[in-house]
C-alpha cells in the first residue's frame, strides 16, 4: 500500500483536509491568520480603553503635592515650655474635613537635637492609626483617643502601639510670622524623614519596607 | 435530494382560529377568561419559541437535589437577595446623595429627615449592609462545615471568597459615605491601615486618598468604588457562582450516610 506524501498541514488525505485557498509552501492558515488578527485588534481596542483608564484612576499616586506655607500668629504667642494649639487647612475647599489641629512652640535648647530660636510644630495625626492625639498638660504627655498611643513632649513615643514618634511640620518666620509648611516624620532619633503614613516603621530594618512615596516633598 | 426544513414546533392550536365562531356564542364571563388565559400561554410560548427559556429555566429551577437538603442551604440565596435588596435601594439613595465634602452629610441628613420614606430606605440600606455581611459569613461557614468547598466544587470556593472580600469593601467603602465624625475618621484608619502593607502600602493608601492627605476627591473616588466598580463585579461573580452551583450540583449534609448500590450493599461486611 502506497502512502500519499502528507500535506504541509499534517493530513494525510490532502484533498478533503486543505482549507480553500491553501497553498504550496504556505506558512499560516488563512483561518489562523484572522483568529490571530481578530485577538490581536480585540487586545489593542480593549488596552486602549483600559489602558486610560488605569492611569486616570492612578494618576494622583505620581502627582506631587504643593509646598504652602500658611501662617499660625507671631513669634511671641509661643512659649518654649508649653504647646499652643492652632487649627490650619490640610486640603482646601472641602470644609472641616480639610482641616487639623498643630500644636507649637518654640524649641528648647536643654532638649536633645534643639537649638534656639526655632520652631517646633507637631501634627496630631496619631503614628499609630491616624486618629488625632491631643496634648494633656497636666501629664505633660500627648494622648491618643483610639487605642491607647502616649507621646511624650517632644512627640517620642512613651506607650502604646505607635510606631514611631508624632510627624512634625516644617516652620519659618516670615514677615513677623510664625509659618506652618509642609509635614515631616521623624525616626525615634527624630531624625527627619519625607512624610510616611501612620503605622510606618523609620527605624532599624523595618523603614525598607515602607518607601518614599511621590506625591509628598523630602523634608525641609 | 430534498432540502431538509427545520421543523417548526407545533403547538396545538397554532392553526386554529383565534376566536372561532361558536365561542362567541358562549357567556360573555367565561369567553373572556378563556381568551385570557389563551393569550397568556400565546405571549409565552412566543417568546419561548424564540429563545428557548423554557428549556433553560427547567434545568435551572427543578434540579435535583440530594437528600437531607435543609434550610442552611437557603443562606447562599438569602445572601443574594441581600445584595439584590442593597442594589435597589444603594440606585434610589443615589438619586439624593451628593458626593462632595462640603455636601454629602446635610444631603444624608435631608434623605433621612425630609424625603418622603427616605428613613425607610436608607434604613434599609445601611442595615441590610449588615444583614448581607452576616449572611455571607453564615453561608460560608455552612459550606465549610459541611464540607461542600472539596472536590469538585474548590473553584466555587475560591469565587465565594472573592465575593466576601468584594462585599467587605463594599462595607469599608460605603461607611464613608454618611461623612459624620465616625465616616471620616473610621475611613482615615481603615486607609492607614491599607498603608501598613509592606511595599505597596504606601500608593495603596495614596490610591485609595488620591493624594497624600484626605481630600476633595477620596469621597468621590469611594462613591464610584462603591456604587459603580464593586457591584457589578460582584453581580458577575454571582453569576459565576450559581453557574457553578448549577453545574455541579450541591452535596448532601455530612451526617447522611452514602447509599450503596444494591450489588454492592450485598458485599460489605
Amino acid at each position: 500500500m502506497a502512502t500519499e506524501p502528507a500535506t504541509p498541514n499534517g493530513h494525510r488525505d490532502g484533498h478533503a483536509m486543505k482549507p480553500p485557498g491553501w497553498y504550496e509552501g504556505e506558512t499560516i492558515t488563512r483561518r489562523r491568520m484572522f483568529t490571530g488578527g481578530a485577538m490581536a485588534l480585540g487586545g489593542i481596542a480593549g488596552a486602549a480603553i483600559g489602558l486610560p483608564a488605569i492611569g486616570f484612576a492612578l494618576g494622583p499616586v505620581f502627582k506631587n503635592s504643593k509646598v504652602t506655607w500658611q501662617d499660625v500668629g507671631p513669634p511671641g504667642d509661643f512659649t518654649a515650655d508649653n504647646y499652643v494649639p492652632k487649627t490650619i487647612t490640610l486640603t482646601s475647599d472641602i470644609g472641616e474635613a480639610g482641616k487639623s489641629t498643630v500644636y507649637i512652640r518654640k524649641s528648647n535648647p536643654e532638649l536633645p537635637g534643639e537649638k534656639t530660636g526655632e520652631f517646633v510644630a507637631i501634627s496630631t495625626r496619631c503614628a499609630h492609626a491616624g486618629c488625632p492625639v491631643r496634648w494633656v498638660t497636666a501629664a505633660e504627655r500627648f494622648v491618643c483617643p483610639c487605642h491607647g498611643g502616649v507621646y511624650d513632649f517632644q512627640g517620642k513615643v512613651t506607650g502604646g502601639p505607635p510606631v514611631r514618634p508624632l510627624d512634625r511640620f516644617a516652620t519659618r518666620v516670615t514677615n513677623g510670622q510664625v509659618q506652618i509648611g509642609p509635614r515631616f516624620s521623624v525616626n525615634s532619633q527624630l531624625k527627619r524623614f519625607s512624610p510616611r503614613d501612620p503605622g510606618e516603621h523609620l527605624d532599624g530594618l523595618w523603614k525598607y519596607i515602607y518607601p518614599k512615596r511621590f506625591t509628598t516633598p523630602p523634608p525641609q | 435530494m430534498a432540502i431538509r426544513v427545520p421543523k417548526l414546533p407545533l403547538r396545538g392550536n397554532r392553526h386554529r382560529q383565534p376566536w372561532p365562531l361558536e365561542e362567541q356564542e358562549h357567556n360573555g364571563e367565561v369567553q373572556l377568561r378563556e381568551r385570557a388565559a389563551e393569550l397568556q400561554a400565546g405571549i409565552v410560548g412566543w417568546v419561548d419559541e424564540r429563545t428557548g427559556a423554557s428549556g433553560f429555566l427547567r434545568g435551572f429551577l427543578f434540579r435535583k437535589v440530594p437528600k437531607g437538603t435543609n434550610w442552611f442551604y437557603t443562606l447562599g440565596s438569602a445572601t443574594m437577595f441581600a445584595f439584590l435588596s442593597q442594589a435597589v435601594t444603594g440606585v434610589f439613595l443615589a438619586m439624593y446623595y451628593d458626593p462632595s465634602p462640603t455636601g454629602a452629610y446635610d444631603s444624608v441628613q435631608h434623605i433621612t429627615n425630609d424625603v418622603f420614606l427616605g428613613s425607610l430606605v436608607r434604613g434599609m440600606h445601611r442595615w441590610g449592609a449588615t444583614v448581607m455581611v452576616v449572611l455571607i459569613f453564615l453561608h460560608m461557614g455552612r459550606t465549610f462545615f459541611f464540607g461542600a468547598y472539596k472536590y469538585p466544587r474548590e473553584l466555587n470556593w475560591v469565587v465565594g471568597v472573592v465575593l466576601l472580600v468584594l462585599t467587605l469593601a463594599m462595607a469599608l467603602t460605603g461607611y464613608l459615605l454618611p461623612f459624620d465624625q465616625r465616616s471620616f475618621w473610621a475611613t482615615v484608619v481603615a486607609v492607614n491601615i491599607n498603608g501598613t502593607a509592606p511595599f505597596i502600602g504606601p500608593y495603596l493608601a495614596d490610591f485609595l486618598r488620591s493624594g497624600p492627605e484626605f481630600g476633595a476627591t477620596t469621597l468621590t473616588r469611594f462613591y464610584s468604588i462603591h456604587m459603580l466598580l464593586i457591584p457589578v463585579l460582584i453581580a458577575a461573580l454571582i453569576g459565576v457562582h450559581i453557574y457553578l452551583v448549577t453545574k455541579l450540583g450541591t452535596t448532601a449534609p455530612p451526617w447522611l450516610k452514602a447509599e450503596l448500590p444494591e450489588p454492592l450493599e450485598k458485599e460489605r461486611v
